[in-house]
């Protein structure tokens, strides 16, 4: 048992109360680190002496006035690492970038020390978030904590993973196609994708603008909801923030779902559910209704385009935001080159591994001339249907249920081999992308000893729905103690 | 058999926006002689994860310039970005419009040789600058280039002309009349030398009556007005020297050498850069509401064209007067002061244009900035034109003052630089004149007019400049009457 097995509002009543302090949560956030993640390999960089010293601060504070502080003072939480963090270096997982230190840090970064929330260090990650596995970090390989010789999910895996393993209370991500939403249903830990807009993109590394939020990974509903509070909202640094009022979203847990109408798309369900996964989702789908909710089947007939427009779209915003990694002032030098072309060529060749060097190749290809209307111009016609699929349904239901992912974590190695393969583990998440509405995954149940996550897509800024049927969900299920360790404990006390 | 060559002759115009701060970010848009790279944040770095974040300004100068050169704007637009590497470029792309600008469809009159020429304005649009490199000598020869990003960010409007110019000297003329634009309108400072104003050409030629466009060159490199007329002077005949000898003229990308005084070949049409512009997914689209562009619209100051006829017409004034004082509204509204502080708008013109405008120049600064306030002149102008102060006098006094600041009127009593027109004093002198030069007194009764003057020049001189020279010329002639 470990303090970190705690839920945020649990931490932040002990701390209120004395029964511990901040320097002992962190402690015990560094504990579970140093034990598990030589082989879970979440964290690419740990900051220990700033986050105890920062913690001992908190703690005199709390000790000075211990009401009135938000319930992420002094609570331990940690990056993924295309997140800007002010003077630690923050590398997106790419060689192009190391030994890059942001002079700045991201808003949701700022937004959360605001809180009084502190850094633990930075995850590991799909280099430049682009990737469902996490196997394509640039330093190091992240195991999923259920069973290590399979993937943790990605891009976000090094988030999902320290929520899971107890190293850290909460983590932010990224979703750029699911980026959030897929490790947290491999690991078992509920990932919120916020609508687009409702967070900032300030100091997010970007892998394609009009697609990528940041979205927090916690244990539970509640805690998920409490930071997205405190990172959600306008921020001037960046125009396509949400002038929108930030909903209370912890005023939604606990509302049930009676009398919700809740739409159960059939396109997604003969995308080759896996049968362990599509029990899990059946079972979700009945305590629902149970519970007061009407089932309703629903269409959304574009998703079947929906995959190819997002690999059209990604890849072509991505060859434009990665050309700023030229080599003149990040990544592995010139080699020597005599002139610009092969300058630039040696950096970004070194720079770059294989998955991001084929978006690029992607992005830049279907942008050219000649190509760019049969491309990029169809695929914004795509996105558009498939937005307005969901305005639709969005007009008969008030959310969407699916699993999130076809499968429960695939092997390590499994899909690396084929891209298409790989590409197909994001087919359940990427539509909500593609239409910048408000998504979560939770934890619904197991397949085969490994969690799967069942996703609730809201409307556009409908963040509050989901964390409402989230919310019955998990209590219905009852798991979110169930850590990977206490589970294997569990099964060897048997 | 000589054929005859017609030039078709469009200017791409860049000019940085006279705005606070920088297009995305709020480091300022003033960067010269700022240590390198001081002038510079994460945003104009380009950092990873750094966002733009639009200058309400710089789209507000910019509209006003299209209005101004009677464009119209669009109630949508968006900007997209221009991909392409190169060191000076921090983020690897350029954030420009591309297939909606801000503006479309406008003119420019301009006047050349005196004729009037009407130039279509394809577009007005909104980009950021790029930072510079420095290089040790020539970039060729260079071991180094140093970036430098000062400058990345800074707002830049592209004033995309249609080829509707003939001939290379309408080239400068276009493009001063867009200077004098841009500079009532306060939205650009005109230094071509620093580069605030750039001007790229593009020059084709077809045959005299044909519609047939030929190969378009465009050319680069030109900083001066000079060097515009020059190089586009240089490629009529380079084009012309080829078709002549039937052969073809190449689509590409030529830059102007000041120093060979030719323009020398940069890429070829094959090489020309794929840009792969999408919309930029960083900015929100603009809808430009009605009443906004009509209030800009409203604002909008009275332009050089519209200013020199109103002067010319409220004030008779010449038509060259007309020019040189709406050269700046900063020195038409000096000339207007002057007027309104009494003095005759004509002699006033004179006076301004003339007398200050050379002592101006000379010191290299405007009228509106010289120590001479309008009022003080219209004095000055006022004792002149009521022959209280003789015309030398007052040119000399009026080049003390512009040197010390002293009061111009104040100087000439203090110093009793009055003119005299006491005719007893005058015709003392004029006896003076007479006795002393005999010559030319016998010469100018024998019907030599010209020994008059040598008589009046002793007067003046002996009056030390005071004498009213007018009346010295009539006293000499009563005292020396031809028979």
């Amino acid at each position: 048992m470990s303090l970190l097995d705690l839920s945020i509002a649990e931490m932040a009543r002990g701390l209120r109360d004395r029964e511990f302090s901040s320097v002992e949560l962190v402690e015990a956030a560094y504990q579970q680190i140093d034990r598990l993640d030589g082989e879970l390999g979440a964290f690419l960089r740990t900051t220990r002496d700033q986050a105890l010293a920062q913690a001992s601060v908190c703690d005199r504070e709390l000790a000075v006035s211990p009401d009135g502080r938000g319930e992420l003072y002094g609570i331990p939480v940690a990056y993924k690492d295309v997140l800007c963090t002010q003077g630690v270096e923050t590398t997106a997982a790419s060689r192009i970038l190391s030994g890059f230190i942001p002079p700045y840090s991201a808003t949701v970064v700022e937004r959360m020390e605001s809180q009084g929330a502190i850094a633990l260090g930075k995850l590991n990650c799909d280099e430049f978030a682009m990737g469902s596995s996490n196997e394509n970090s640039a330093f190091q390989q992240t195991r999923n904590p259920w069973a290590t010789d399979r993937v943790p999910g990605g891009s976000s895996g090094g988030s999902a993973v320290a929520v899971s393993a107890r190293m850290a209370a909460a983590t932010l991500g990224s979703d750029t196609g699911g980026s959030i939403r897929l490790p947290a249903s491999f690991c078992g830990v509920v990932g919120v994708k916020p609508s687009y807009g409702r967070v900032s993109r300030y100091g997010l590394i970007a892998f394609a603008s009009s697609l990528d939020q940041v979205g927090p990974l916690t244990k539970t509903v509640a805690d998920s909801a409490l930071v997205l509070g405190a990172i959600a909202g306008e921020d001037p640094h960046d125009a396509t923030s949400s002038q929108a009022p930030v909903a209370s979203y912890q005023d939604a847990i606990g509302q049930g779902v009676s009398g919700l109408r809740v739409g159960i798309p059939k396109e997604y369900l003969a995308m080759g559910i896996e049968p362990g996964v599509r029990r899990v989702f059946d079972q979700a789908a009945q305590w629902l209704e149970a519970e007061g909710a009407r089932l309703v089947e629903v269409s959304l007939p574009s998703t079947e385009y929906a995959l190819a427009a997002y690999y059209v779209i990604a890849p072509a915003e991505v060859s434009s935001n990665l050309a700023r990694m030229d080599g003149v002032r990040f990544g592995p030098g010139f080699g020597g080159a005599t002139n610009l072309g092969d300058a630039y060529e040696h950096a970004r060749h070194q720079g770059f591994g294989g998955e991001v060097r084929r978006r690029i190749t992607l992005g830049t290809y279907v942008l050219s001339s000649g190509y760019y209307d049969a491309y990029y111009l169809r695929a914004q016609k795509v996105r558009t249907l498939v937005a307005q699929d969901f305005e639709r349904v969005f007009s008969e239901v008030d959310c969407v249920i699916s699993p999130t992912a076809p499968t429960a974590a695939f092997r390590l190695g499994e899909r690396l081999a084929d891209p298409l393969a790989m590409y197909a583990t994001d087919l359940l998440t990427l539509p909500a992308n593609l239409a910048g509405i408000s998504g979560i995954s939770v934890p619904a149940g197991f397949s085969d000893a490994l969690p799967v996550g069942l996703q609730v897509l809201g409307p556009y800024l409908g963040e509050a729905t989901c964390f409402r049927v989230a919310a019955q969900v998990e209590a219905a299920a009852d798991i979110w103690r169930v850590g990977p360790e206490t589970a294997g404990a569990a099964e060897e006390g048997v | 058999m000589s054929r005859q060559w017609e030039a078709v002759i469009g200017l791409e115009v860049h000019a940085q926006l006279l705005t606070e701060s920088k297009m995305f970010c709020g480091c300022r848009a003033q960067y010269l002689g700022l240590p390198p790279n001081s002038n510079t944040c994460p945003v104009c770095l380009g950092l990873p994860g750094t966002l733009p974040v639009m200058n309400r300004a710089a789209v507000e100068m910019t509209i006003r310039t299209a209005l101004a050169l009677n464009c119209e704007i669009p109630e949508f637009t968006k900007f997209d970005r221009k991909n392409y590497f190169y060191p000076d470029l921090p983020k690897g792309y350029q954030i420009s419009q591309y297939d909606l600008p801000l503006s479309l469809n406008g003119c420019l009159e301009f006047e050349v040789g005196g004729r009037v020429v009407r130039a279509g304005i394809t577009r007005v649009h909104l980009e950021e600058d790029a930072g510079t490199l420095h290089h040790a000598g020539e970039i060729h020869t260079s071991s180094f280039s140093l970036v430098d990003l000062n400058r990345a960010g800074v707002p830049l409007m592209e004033i995309v002309g249609e080829p509707d110019l003939r001939h290379p000297e309408e080239a400068p003329a276009y493009l001063a009349a867009l200077r004098q634009t841009l500079m009532y309108l306060g939205v650009n400072d005109g230094n071509m030398e620093e580069g605030s104003l750039r001007c790229d050409a593009n020059i084709s030629l077809r045959e005299k009556g044909s519609s047939v466009l030929g190969a378009k060159v465009e050319v680069k490199n030109m900083n001066s007005f000079r060097s515009i007329q020059r190089a586009l002077e240089f490629e009529f005949q380079r084009q012309a020297d080829l078709l002549e000898q039937g052969r073809k003229v190449a689509q590409e990308t030529r830059g102007w050498s000041d120093l060979e005084q030719v323009t020398v070949s940069q890429r070829s049409k094959e090489e020309a850069q794929e840009y792969r512009y999408f919309p930029e997914p960083d900015l929100p689209p603009l809808r430009v509401a009605r009443d906004y562009v009509e209030r800009i619209r409203e604002a909008l100051p009275e332009l050089p064209r519209a200013k020199r006829v109103r002067l010319r017409e409220s004030y008779s004034l010449a038509e060259d007067q007309a020019r040189v004082i709406a050269e700046s509204p900063e020195d038409a509204a000096y000339f207007e002061a002057v007027v309104e502080a009494g003095a005759d708008p004509r002699s006033a013109a004179n006076w301004q244009v003339q007398n200050l405008q050379a002592l101006c120049n000379a010191s290299k600064i405007r009228v509106a900035d010289c120590r001479i306030p309008p009022v003080a002149l219209a004095r000055l102008v006022q004792l002149v034109d009521q022959d209280q102060v003789s015309g030398v006098v007052a040119k000399d006094v009026l080049a003390e003052c512009f040197v010390s600041g002293d009061a111009p009127a104040e100087l000439i009593a203090s110093r009793g630089l009055a003119q005299v027109s006491d005719q007893r004093q005058l015709r003392e002198l004029v006896e003076q004149a007479v006795t002393a030069n005999s010559k030319a007194a016998l010469d100018y009764q024998a019907g030599n007019d010209k020994a008059l003057n040598a008589l009046v020049g002793f007067v003046m001189a002996a009056s030390r400049g005071k004498a009213n020279s007018k009346m010295v010329s009539q006293l000499l002639r009563e005292r020396l009457p031809r028979s």
